[in-house]
């Protein structure tokens, strides 16, 4: 039928694996309430397959042979990769949608030089949404990605060709595709800085994204966002392929940078399909 | 070009059962199969996260090891920290440390 969803949320893996360490219990409820009205947002539109537009970290693809943007059309996908007390996730089975993932990848095709992969592993970056988004794990997934990690990155208005690329090619099948794009915005994930914010870059950005400015979330640099953002920064990739995808305004349902033991500006947002 | 393997190493041991295994069971045997340099080595011989940091293992490649090896998230913090003490700055890549080696947590602060 078409994209009857699109959205972002943040991933970080303390989400669920620092749970249990957070202070601030009633901010981490909002957030995690939040997290629910998006699962329930997207039960609601009748979703018959998701895409997970993710920001991999070396679970699948590394610099011997790395894709600016890859579609998951395999069967079935394994995750967590890390180790599950660690991320508080069990290891799951996950069931893909390869007939709907292999027609959207050919759509894409058309105008985007995508990747396509048959076998995947999720890590935090698809893990932790689930957790929250398809707890039961019942939902197909297909796993897209974007390559924030290993630079040369994807440039960002090729990942907001990419978002519009996927909306084509979602409108282009008869079946209910939501998506979410799953990153951070300013963190500096993984280092001794980790609880680091930019919180005035965080609102700056997020307030392009929810207006849906093309010119203005195209206009960062790479060097920019990791003077200001850390390379945890880099993620916006994720989030501008959603809105480029979505093509209507923003609605920021959830933002807090009051958590930093999860790492991250936590965010939840949903974008108008038009 | 010895970082790259040095990654390889720990990218293919993070996702690789098989891989995790072998770790156990003879680590020598497979470090012997990747090109890495007497230092990357002892490193991965000692578990030493704050030396792996500084040659400017990825970040997330490190923290999926640390993770693997069952190391506490506050102590993986500090390990890097004291890498940065003992060995100097981050050698390479875009995980070095810009916060002067402060915390940015009240739960760790709090400890």
């Amino acid at each position: 039928m078409s994209l009857v969803y699109s959205g972002v949320l943040s991933h970080a893996p303390g989400i669920t694996g620092r749970a249990h360490l957070v202070e601030n219990i009633d901010k981490r409820e909002e957030f995690y309430a939040a997290l629910e009205q998006q699962r329930q947002d997207i039960a609601a539109a009748g979703t018959d397959a998701l895409i997970v537009i993710a920001a991999e970290h070396f679970a699948n693809f590394f610099m011997n042979n790395m894709p600016a943007f890859c579609i998951g059309i395999g069967d079935r996908y394994e995750g967590p990769i890390e180790d599950p007390e660690w991320l508080a996730i069990e290891k799951q089975s996950i069931p893909g949608a390869p007939d709907i993932g292999l027609r959207i990848a050919r759509e894409v095709m058309q105008t985007v030089d995508t990747a396509y992969a048959q076998e995947w592993k999720f890590d935090h970056g698809i893990s932790v949404p689930l957790h929250f988004l398809t707890p039961d794990y019942d939902l197909p997934i297909i796993p897209v990605n974007i390559n924030c990690q290993g630079p040369p990155l994807s440039p960002l208005h090729r990942c907001w060709a990419f978002g519009e690329a996927l909306r084509r090619a979602c409108d282009s099948v008869p079946e209910k595709i939501a998506l979410v794009g799953t990153g951070g915005i300013s963190h500096w994930p993984a280092t001794p800085d980790s609880g680091k914010i930019n919180e005035p870059w965080d609102r700056d950005f997020l307030d392009r994204l929810m207006r849906n400015d093309k010119e203005a979330l195209l206009a960062y640099t790479d060097e920019e966002t990791y003077r200001n953002a850390g390379q945890g920064g880099f993620e916006i990739r994720t989030f501008i392929a959603a809105a480029a995808a979505a093509a209507g305004l923003g609605d920021l349902q959830f933002y807090t940078a009051e958590l930093p033991i999860f790492a991250v500006g936590c965010t939840v947002a949903r974008f108008d399909i038009v | 070009m010895s970082l790259y393997h040095l990654q390889k190493f720990l990218f293919e041991l993070n996702r690789g059962e098989l891989a995790q295994e072998k770790y156990r069971d003879d680590l020598p045997g497979l470090l012997h199969e990747y090109d890495l340099t007497d230092e990357e080595q002892a490193a991965l011989n000692a578990g030493d996260i704050g030396l792996l940091y500084v040659l400017g293992v990825n970040g997330q490649i490190l923290m999926h090891y640390a993770a693997f090896l069952g190391i506490e998230w506050f102590d993986y913090l500090n390990m890097m920290r004291e890498g940065i003490k003992k060995h100097g700055a981050v050698r390479d890549g875009v995980y070095a440390m810009t916060g002067g080696g402060s915390s940015f947590t009240d739960e760790e602060k709090n400890r």
